[in-house]
């Protein structure tokens, strides 16, 4: 009997130390994820700061690191590659846990790329991808943004909206995945809408007033032009500001997009500057980027092993299906987001 | 200061070109030659036209001012970010001008007391203003026209008798530029300033005080441009500062014939660059040409005005001036 029970206790004393890690974990929920973040150094090496895209990511970023205990250094290279190959290189030599790039083409950073996988540290790539593949991609199906615009012109100029179709389009920069699959996209969709005819497809360099000058060309030399697409919001503005010149507000639509910021987005569909516009809601985006940063940090994977993608959803907004809460405000993300 | 030269100056060469532009587009393209388009034209490179009327003033004088673009970018952009943090039209632009008069002010002693050479010390501002406006201006690197104050958008783009307000504003900037140079006194000092300072010294121009006046007077035209800029397309974005745009400007006052070495052309050649470069832009728009070919096509016809000229107007003892680039 006495034997049965120490026999017994014994084993009991061993599952409980045999199981006390797990017990332990128990206790208090989370230490594993919090220690997987605490402490941990990240670097962000946008196209750019100061404007809506990267700043709303950096705010979402830095309320989710103030709040878990980690570091986002942020380097700006504003819009210079060779800035912006420096930027990487040297936030490569300080090995932070995990190196964020916003491409600024599908090719600058290809090496820039390579390198900081080959140096061991997980990376994220942001809004436009390089033609080599990291550990994540967060950013819009660029081709399916394209797709969002036909689907607009469809609905604006087409068939059954007993206009004439006649569409005219003013593409980004010709070198960046934005404009070049955008530009696909929009392509492959027109094959099934022949009554849709482009008559002017040019280049802005997402520039406003470069956007404005083709814009007043174009409307000059199509009088009858039912809708102008843009691919960027922000140079749309310039559009806008022709077509209102032109007095043909109303009457030539403006399909556009962009990150769904209140003052470049919803404020502009409200007053009519804009009729369609596929936002990639920059502030969900936000979000996303944490996610991906919890889930690395966590999951530790070695860097360039387990390449994912993870694409945003897209919104459509015009002036019937817009609610309060279709954009957001830097504000407002600063407060609430991430 | 005068000179054997040809009749057929850079700018009158430049003027053939154009007026071929004009009618080889107006027969290829159809609606180029109509009224409208005209007008249209003219109005895409006004603003291009007046900031090139400043750069005019500044290069006339032996100078040049590289921070044009910055100048006006920061401070109509500051000037937006007031207004939408709500204060006065009164409010928001005299902060306008006074950032845009200390920055002529700046450049002017730099380059006149402390004697750096103009196209150093305007680089280095330049690259200054943005980043003092971005790291304690402005939030944000664009700046929006707020809604409350639209009618500047409906004023600029009115068009009076048919011409557009921003037409009107380009031959006014380039009519008092004339009058100021050709008239008076202190314009004349720009020209024999640039044709040769030391002399211009002895002769008794207030050399220095004319620097800075004509830095400051190139960094107000500066933000009349700035401003037609932001009323028309509603926003003005900083990122303008890093492209490629004070080049743009500086090819249209030299393609007219005003000469980097100073002392040459006038609001007339700003003119006719500025229509040169504005008939090729409309004409290649019109005919749906594609960004690269636009820009081959645009460096082409320019290389062939400046070696047109070279051979018309060659170089030599004669015409060549001390400290000739």
């Amino acid at each position: 009997m006495k034997i049965t029970t120490t026999l017994v206790t014994a084993a009991t004393l061993c599952l409980a130390v045999l199981a006390s890690p797990l017990a332990a974990q128990d206790a208090t929920p989370g230490a594993g994820f919090y220690n997987a973040l605490k402490g941990k150094k990240i670097g962000f090496v946008p196209i750019a700061m100061g404007f809506n895209e990267t700043q709303a990511w950096r705010t979402a970023m830095e309320r989710q690191a103030a709040a878990l205990g980690y570091e986002i250094i942020v380097r700006d290279p504003n819009w210079s590659i060779e800035a912006g190959i420096q930027a990487i290189n040297s936030l490569i030599d300080e090995k932070p846990d995990i190196l964020i790039i916003e491409n600024i083409d599908n090719r600058s950073y290809n090496r820039m790329v390579q390198k900081s996988i080959a140096a061991g540290i997980l990376t994220i790539q942001t809004q436009q991808r390089s033609e080599i593949a990291s550990d994540a991609y967060m950013g819009p199906d660029w081709n399916e943004m394209g797709r969002n615009a036909v689907d607009g012109m469809v609905q604006l100029c087409g068939t059954d909206s007993g206009k004439n179709g006649k569409i005219a389009i003013i593409q980004g920069a010709l070198t960046a995945p934005a404009s070049l699959l955008q530009q696909a996209g929009i392509d492959e969709a027109l094959k099934a809408h022949p009554e849709i005819t482009v008559v002017s497809n040019q280049a802005a360099d997402w520039d406003a007033t470069k956007a404005y000058q083709i814009a007043t060309t174009v409307l000059q030399q199509e009088p009858d032009l039912c809708g102008i697409v843009g691919f960027w919001d922000v140079a749309d503005a310039g559009i806008a500001s022709a077509v209102k010149e032109a007095n043909l507000q109303g009457k030539v639509a403006v399909i556009t997009s962009g990150s769904g910021a209140r003052d470049s987005a919803c404020d502009k569909i409200a007053s009519g500057d804009f009729t369609f516009y596929t936002s990639y809601n920059t502030a969900g985006q936000g979000r996303d980027l944490n996610a991906i940063i919890r889930t690395l940090l966590q999951t530790m994977p070695a860097p360039g092993s387990k390449p994912f993608d993870l694409l945003s959803p897209l919104i459509r907004i015009t002036k019937d299906t817009m609610t309060p809460s279709s954009c957001w405000t830097l504000d407002e993300l600063a407060q609430i987001g991430g | 200061m005068t000179r054997t030269r040809s009749k057929l100056t850079q700018g009158r060469i430049v003027l053939a070109i154009a007026i071929i532009a004009f009618a080889t587009f107006s027969l290829l393209v159809p609606g180029f030659l109509s009224a409208g388009n005209v007008s249209r034209l003219l109005q895409n490179v006004s603003i291009l036209g007046i900031l090139a009327m400043g750069m005019a003033l500044s290069i006339i004088g032996r100078g040049i001012d590289l921070s044009m673009v910055a100048s006006m970018a920061v401070s109509v952009a500051w000037m937006l970010a007031e207004m939408n943090a709500g204060a006065s039209f009164a409010h928001a632009f005299g902060y306008a001008l006074i950032f845009s008069i200390a920055v002529g002010l700046i450049n002017g002693v730099l380059i006149a007391y402390v004697e750096i050479p103009p196209i150093f010390a305007t680089l280095a501002m330049g690259t200054a203003i943005y980043g003092f406006g971005r790291v304690f201006l402005l939030a944000s690197d664009v700046n929006y026209l707020p809604d409350s104050w639209a009618w500047l958008n409906t004023l600029a783009t009115a068009a009076p008798l048919g011409i557009p307000v921003s037409v009107l504003c380009f031959g006014a900037v380039c009519g008092i530029g004339h009058l100021f140079l050709r008239r008076a006194r202190e314009g004349r000092y720009i020209y024999m300033m640039g044709d040769n300072p030391q002399a211009a010294r002895i002769t008794g121009v207030p050399l220095r005080v004319m620097i800075v006046a004509q830095y400051v007077l190139t960094s107000l035209v500066a933000l009349t441009a700035g401003l037609l800029m932001a009323a028309l397309v509603a926003t003005m974005n900083t990122r303008i500062v890093g492209s490629t745009y004070v080049y743009d400007i500086i090819l249209v006052a030299v393609l007219g014939g005003i000469s980097l070495s100073g002392g040459r052309g006038g609001a007339g050649s700003v003119i006719v660059g500025t229509l040169l470069i504005g008939i090729l832009l409309n004409g290649m728009t019109m005919m749906n040409l594609g960004y690269t070919t636009q820009n081959v096509i645009k460096a082409l016809i320019l290389l062939a005005a400046l070696i047109m000229d070279s051979l018309v107007n060659p170089r030599d003892e004669q015409t060549s001036q001390q400290g000739d680039i």
